[in-house]
């Protein structure tokens, strides 16, 4: 079953086509890819199918239902997440608060219980704290949670922003760009936990420019160029691509880049 | 006809005062992104230092030009001692600046001058022109031309001129007009006193005609405001057209509704801008990237 | 469990302490007058920190809704002939229906539009109670009917010491409550990344408008008192003046600090009160006031202090 499609989705700007009749499926528990130069419009295709921009033209379908134009909070109700290249990381709640803040599609409680702070607010608040903390523990930050999140490292801010994205239980996840301004170690925990995501279940969906992490850790991979679908395949076919290699690849460095 | 005509020429009298604000507000929130509520304290520190001087024995004329140099004064300090150190505060701080800037300003010219209303003598005397069956002050004429002039200088100092240049530079994009070696804080505070050199000459200017006092900053820095918004922030073009639009229609508002609601005209503009088009008549719609 | 419920309502504990002790030093009922003052506004102020410290929102116009609660307390009995307990839950209703109304396409606004749409809105209502006249008693303002509650008069700066007092309390514990909650944890988080919020599922058009009712049923509440209190009420009470002083308050006293909302609240009132003999220079002050916290001290006092104690720099 595809738990993901997007149907010739197409959006402008100001004259400018930055998405243009964009197809594609995704099956479910897939490590999905999505590759081209920079100003590809890959951005704008994650903000179309989170909620973030309405589409002008096509469709976004989720789990078979038809979600173009939905906002972003309801998708995150029918289980899409997703983090940001621009960090959007709450930097003055704590990392667990953060992480506590994804728990809360699945809070029962509501403003006047909350006001009031009922006994189950308080079962609320005890029960969020700890799947919190699992989740920060999954992604190997228990430590750093109760450190205001603006104290924390860069690539720490990418794990803990995954884990938050993580804590809404989402059955599909949306990463964009998690391993830029990483360095080389960091972006080899970072496929380790891509693994791990993908290995629970979820179905990952990738915006990357690291050529080995995608390589590597990709079942399919779209390659965009101008806004338009160039290539899809799994990763032997697309390193074959002689337009791929041309737009995006280039020639020699193939062989070095992906080793 | 006559009525209508009436309600025309009082309203672009009035117009006339807030499309010098709105310009004033422009002024400043283009080289530096502050809304500066303290504008309209410029138009009374105009007119009342004029009054205040008169009074004392100083000539008129010299009286006024006194009055628009430390008007001008006050604009700089405004920048150097307010504005400045809480450089990097959110855009509310930086309000909440101008407005306690305000009151701190409305407070020391209640004890300076005093809390009576005062006038200044018209021009050109005081024997309405007639036109069409309405009557038209001389005062008036003198405010209209006076902004028209000031506009125009405006537009030359900035077309015409380096520093005018400089000001547009710094208005597009600070760092890169500080990167090709433009003191952007030397442009912001002349911004500030440019701001309040138009603010005082208004202020002298109408003072004949709606009289001043301690209090008139605050009303009319809400609505220069509300002509700038409903011309598009941050366009010059737009300030006036605005602020001549916000005086038709209050006036028109007064005449044909209800004079007591005359000063929520203002506010109601302010509201139906920002919910219907917050980027005014001649902004630009803005996009947030993620 | 109740190392938590301890930490998070003992500020609130120690103001409950210090209010019950402070009329020991009062040498007047002069003293009691201005503590309710005090308390009264910091009421209000309770509301606004939930709006601007938590959720991050900002209103220049919020002593329009202390002016609809001080006015349904004045225009019920008198010209609808409603017991002055009634008008005071009508005005805060009220109060929650036109916050609901307004919020909606006002709180989509933000920064400086947002600041001068509340501006607007505030001083629209402040204009309204000052023309209808016929309702309102215009510019000289109408006597407020005391307050009588199973024929016990609420009459004397002493008793409305204890009622502002309590009311503040169980206001600051209420809020207090909500920020230790999953509605409070969201409107942080809306406050540092409302498009991450909403991708968390949180609906942020919704939670704002819930946090802008909220604080204008707190600021209703706190103009009832003030009118109940004074006997008289005038249009100033709703006017820019006001809305600028509530704000100064809460910025004083710390954004996002609830007890700050006391310290603020104190500051603004006591210090005219004090400085009585350098009345004309009342606004000279309050603007340097507004100016210096804005500049100097953005954070607010209470963080500030408690920062410094914890060791680390603000």
């Amino acid at each position: 079953m595809n738990i993901l499609s997007v149907d010739h989705l197409s959006i402008t700007f100001g004259g400018v086509c930055a998405v243009d009749g964009v197809s594609f499926d995704i099956a479910e528990g897939l490590v999905f890819s999505i590759i081209g130069p920079n100003g590809a419009g890959k951005t704008t295709l994650f903000n179309l199918i989170s909620g973030l921009y309405v589409p002008q033209d096509g469709r976004v379908l989720l789990a078979g239902e038809d979600v173009s134009g939905w906002t972003p909070e309801r998708l995150a109700c029918r289980g899409l997440s997703r983090t940001f290249q621009n960090l959007q990381i709450f930097f003055r709640l704590t990392a667990l608060e953060n992480v506590m803040v994804g728990r809360h599609r699945h809070e029962r409680t509501g403003i006047f219980t909350d006001l009031l702070h009922l006994p189950a607010v308080e079962r609320q608040n005890c029960e969020t704290r700890e799947q919190a903390m699992a989740a920060l523990a999954r992604i190997g930050l228990q430590t750093m949670a109760d450190r205001p999140a603006g104290s924390l490292a860069y690539g720490d801010l990418k794990r803990l922003e995954i884990a938050r994205a993580l804590a809404t239980e989402p059955s599909v996840l949306l990463l964009d760009e998690p391993a830029a301004g990483c360095n080389a170690v960091e972006t080899a925990e970072l496929e380790g936990v891509i693994r791990g995501i993908a290995k629970d279940g979820v179905t990952v969906v990738l915006v990357e420019h690291d050529m080995r992490l995608v390589m590597n850790v990709s079942d399919r991979i779209h390659v965009l160029a101008n806004g338009r679908t160039l290539a899809e395949g799994t990763a032997a076919e697309v390193r074959a691509d002689p337009a791929v290699i041309q737009a995006y690849l280039g020639g020699q460095e193939v062989g070095r880049a992906v080793g | 006809m006559a009525e209508l005509l009436q309600f025309i020429f009082s309203g672009l009298t009035v117009g006339a005062i807030y499309a010098l604000v709105a310009l004033g507000f422009t002024l400043i929130y283009n080289a530096s992104d502050v809304v500066n509520f303290a504008q309209g304290e410029f138009v009374m520190l105009g007119g009342m230092t004029t009054v205040f001087l008169g009074l004392a024995g100083v000539p008129l004329p010299i009286a006024a030009l006194i009055a628009v140099i430390a008007t001008v004064a006050v604009g700089v300090a405004l920048h150097r001692l307010a504005i400045e150190p809480a450089r990097g505060a959110g855009p509310v701080a930086l309000i909440m600046i101008t407005i306690g800037a305000s009151i701190f300003l409305r407070g020391i010219a209640q004890i300076i001058f005093d809390k009576r209303f005062h006038s200044l003598p018209s021009l050109f005397g005081m024997d309405p022109i007639r036109v069409g069956g309405a009557a038209i002050l001389p005062q008036s004429l003198v405010v209209l031309s006076g902004a028209v002039g000031i506009v125009v200088l405006l537009w030359v100092f900035i077309d015409r001129t380096l520093l005018g240049k400089a000001v547009i530079a710094t208005a597009a994009n600070r760092l890169a007009a500080r990167l090709v070696g433009i003191d952007t804080r030397r442009i912001v505070g002349f911004s500030f006193a440019v701001s309040a050199a138009i603010g005082a000459v208004a202020g002298i200017l109408v003072t004949p005609i709606t009289l001043t006092s301690y209090e008139v900053g605050t009303l009319l820095a809400l609505k220069g405001f509300a002509a700038a918004m409903l011309g598009g922030m941050g366009n010059a073009i737009g300030a006036v057209v605005g602020g001549i639009l916000l005086g038709l229609l209050e006036a028109f508002a007064a005449g044909y509704l209800s004079s007591q609601y005359k000063d929520a005209v203002a506010f109601l503009v302010i509201l139906a801008v920002l919910f219907a088009m917050p980027q005014g008549l001649f902004g630009r719609a803005k996009v947030d990237r993620v | 469990m109740r190392a938590l419920f301890y930490s998070r309502l003992m500020p609130i504990a120690a103001v409950a302490v210090i209010a019950a002790v402070l009329p020991a030093f009062f040498p007047s009922a002069y003293y009691y007058r201005v503590a309710a003052l005090v308390f009264v506004f910091a009421l209000a102020g309770i509301g606004l920190n939930l709006l601007m410290g938590f959720a991050g929102q900002v209103s220049l116009g919020h002593a329009g809704f202390i002016g609809i609660g001080a006015y349904a307390v004045a225009v019920g009995p008198t010209h609808l002939g409603l017991p002055p307990w009634l008008s005071f839950f009508a005005g805060a209703a009220l109060s929650a229906i036109v916050a609901f109304l307004v919020g909606r396409p006002i709180l989509r606004l933000k920064g400086h539009y947002l600041a001068v749409a509340t501006l607007g809105f505030g001083t629209l209502l402040s204009i309204v109670f000052t023309n209808e006249a016929n309702l309102t008693g215009g510019p000289d303002g109408m006597a407020v009917p005391r307050l009588v509650l199973f024929g016990w008069a609420a009459r004397g700066s002493e008793t409305w010491y204890w009622i502002s007092a309590a009311s503040f309390v169980i206001g600051a514990a209420l809020a207090l409550n909500l920020i230790d909650s999953p509605t409070g944890r969201a409107l942080r988080a809306i406050h540092d990344s409302e498009v991450a919020a909403r991708v968390l599922g949180i609906d942020v058009a919704q939670k704002k408008l819930m946090v802008f009712v909220v604080s204008a049923v707190y600021a209703s509440v706190a103009g009832s008192y003030l009118a109940m209190f004074n006997g008289l009420i005038t249009p100033e009470v709703s006017g820019f003046l006001r809305s600028i002083e509530l704000v100064a308050m809460v910025v004083l006293g710390g954004m996002g600090s609830i007890v700050g909302s006391l310290v603020g609240s104190a500051v603004i009132v006591v210090l005219p009160q004090a400085l009585s003999f350098l009345h004309d220079y009342e606004h000279v002050v309050l603007g340097l006031i507004i100016m210096g916290v804005m500049i100097f001290l953005p954070g607010g006092i209470v963080p500030s202090l408690t920062a410094l104690f914890a060791g680390r720099r603000a």
